[in-house]
């Protein structure tokens, strides 16, 4: 009998296997892949990609870290429906898996445009360890040297720092006028931005790519306003949209993700969901959003994984975070870094030749967001601050200091974090 | 577990205990060499911080539900089941910096040498701490919790 099924196999399943370890250690675990590959981190492809790693270092902390826990991995089966009358699911291959407790945690796909000539040889989207291999097959096979990534987010500025590493010529198209403009204000896009083209990089924003042409493989792409650009490659980065389908279909409620409560339950009975799949509390917007981060999701499937195993804990809810470092340029950024509306008071500094940003958004003496560029140190005492919601209008000078820390910090808090334990405020 | 408390009414600012931790985590472990011979300096992995008369010193606090541990993503960073430490691999982390971003104790630093970070590991192996073991008034001390 399979007492706790898991869906997915990435951050929310390691997260829910820990804490049900914690109160449960022997009821049987499952978790079913759709990958064919067992545990292994997602982040770090870009990082297979650029050669910086090789593929027996893509697992999740050592191999043996499931042996440990005792769990069972069905890989390379998809869950195609979920009965939750009869508590099972049923594999692609047709098996049914009863359970007594269910975690989806199926995460997000890419979105693939439907752009023409897509299907040609050459055409990626890049989320996934196949999609690694398969790129990297792709350049070696092909000689590629030169690769249009669409879009200056996240994954595609990953991307991007990959194929430059692996001496391909890359141009990036944004369709807003700057990269990572969904995390980032106008400065500190314009650093990273600046490392890139340092880099040989060449971008192209306020455009997209509208066509893909080639015989059978690519040989160049149409933007938006008709330019075209010669490549061997392209990656489409657009975005991730959530895996959602199977739980509507079982009668989930779904907005854009899965809707859960504070214990990351759905709606139905036995039923948890966690993850870049669900939509859960943010802190800082004051409303239930889906945040695509590992953090989050960890933290999410943890909490899952307690409540699965008996012992109820409450998901606090968290805000969008990244660190992500691109072309030896570090940055961190931390909930509302860019408000366009009045009510916000913004402090930075910009340290023009080290390129060094900092930027604090505070709305009514609470620091709300941050951005940090070149200096990361410490940042996570910002990321401690919001959390905590503390007013810092008595020490509000120091925070742009470089020497900034719990020393400032209004007594009874400072001596709550640095004699006594501190973390859970 | 044994866990280092800080006692800032003791602390000096003397920041011995930043010396003696890079000493402790530098090639050669002896003050000297580490400080001549050893490229690039050896960094401690504590850090002194100072407000007019205030001072104390603050490392990992190896937190119970540590944020870190939630945040890595490769899984470099674990707890010790034995020492109940928590620790990170370094031949698993790539320097995301992901740790540095949450942790609200702002006490995980980069690497200098390779981007791997840097961060109190109790001196496992060791009898006692150097930070604690080289403080000249007892603010670190090791205490079974």
């Amino acid at each position: 009998m399979v007492k706790y099924l898991i869906v997915g196999n990435s951050a929310a399943a390691v997260g829910a296997v820990e804490s049900i370890r914690q109160v449960d250690k022997d009821g049987r675990i499952v978790i079913v892949s759709n990958e064919p590959h067992p545990l292994y981190s997602r982040p770090l492809i870009t990082y297979l990609l650029a050669g910086q790693i090789d593929e027996s270092k893509m697992s999740y902390g050592d191999p043996m870290f499931y042996r440990r826990y005792n769990v069972e991995e069905v890989l390379g089966k998809e869950v195609v429906a979920i009965h939750p009358q009869d508590k099972n699911v049923v594999l692609s291959d047709g098996t049914t898996l009863p359970y007594q407790k269910l975690l989806l945690a199926t995460g997000g796909r890419p979105i693939f445009p439907p752009v023409e000539g897509k299907d040609l040889a050459g055409v990626f989207t890049f989320t996934t360890l196949d999609d690694a291999k398969k790129v990297g097959e792709f350049i070696e096979r092909n000689r590629v040297g030169s690769a249009v990534v669409v879009g200056g987010g996240l994954i595609g500025l990953k991307t991007a720092e990959a194929l430059i590493a692996r001496g391909i010529k890359v141009i990036i198209v944004e369709l807003t006028d700057r990269v990572l403009s969904a995390t980032f204000d106008r400065r500190a896009s314009e650093i990273v931005e600046m490392a890139l083209q340092g880099r040989g990089c060449e971008l192209m924003t306020k455009n997209t790519v509208s066509r893909v042409i080639g015989k059978e493989r690519v040989e160049k792409v149409v933007l938006q306003d008709g330019t075209e650009v010669n490549c061997q490659l392209v990656i489409f980065a657009i975005g991730v949209t959530p895996n959602t389908e199977l739980a509507k279909r079982a009668g989930i409620d779904v907005r854009k993700g899965i809707l859960v409560g504070d214990h990351m339950r759905t709606n139905l009975p036995d039923i948890y969901a966690a993850g870049d799949v669900v939509e859960a509390y943010d802190m800082v917007m004051s409303t239930n959003r889906q945040i695509a981060i590992w953090p989050n999701a960890y933290v999410q499937g943890n909490i899952a994984g307690f409540n699965m195993a008996g012992k109820a804990e409450k998901y606090d809810g968290s805000f969008a975070m990244n660190s992500v470092e691109i072309c030896d340029v570090p940055t961190i950024s931390i909930g509302l870094t860019d408000p366009q509306e009045k009510g916000y008071e913004v402090l930075e500094r910009y340290d023009e030749a080290q390129k060094a940003y900092k930027k604090i958004v505070l709305k009514d003496d609470v620091i709300v967001g941050a951005i940090f560029v070149n200096k990361i140190d410490r940042a996570g005492v910002f990321t401690g601050l919001i959390k905590n919601r503390v007013n810092v209008r008595l020490f509000k000078d120091a925070l742009l200091r470089d020497d900034f820390g719990l020393v400032w910090l209004p007594e009874k808090f400072r001596k709550h974090m640095v004699v006594g334990e501190g973390i859970e405020v | 577990m044994k866990k280092i408390r800080i006692r800032e009414q003791y602390c000096m600012g003397c920041r011995l205990c930043e010396i003696y931790c890079a000493v402790q985590h530098s090639k050669s472990k002896d003050l000297v060499k580490a400080y001549r011979g050893e490229y690039p300096k050896p960094v401690p992995r504590i850090l002194v911080e100072e407000k007019e008369y205030l001072s104390f010193a603050i490392q990992c606090r190896h937190c119970e539900d540590a944020p870190c541990i939630s945040a890595c993503m490769t899984g470099a960073m674990r707890r010790d089941p034995e020492s109940g430490a928590v620790l990170c691999d370094e031949e698993k982390c790539v320097g995301c910096w992901m740790c540095i971003m949450v942790c609200p104790f702002g006490v995980i630093g980069r690497g200098r040498e390779k981007k791997i970070i840097s961060k109190c590991d109790l001196c496992l192996g060791e009898e006692e701490p150097a930070c604690v073991k080289n403080c000249p008034n007892e603010a670190l001390v090791l205490e079974e919790e």
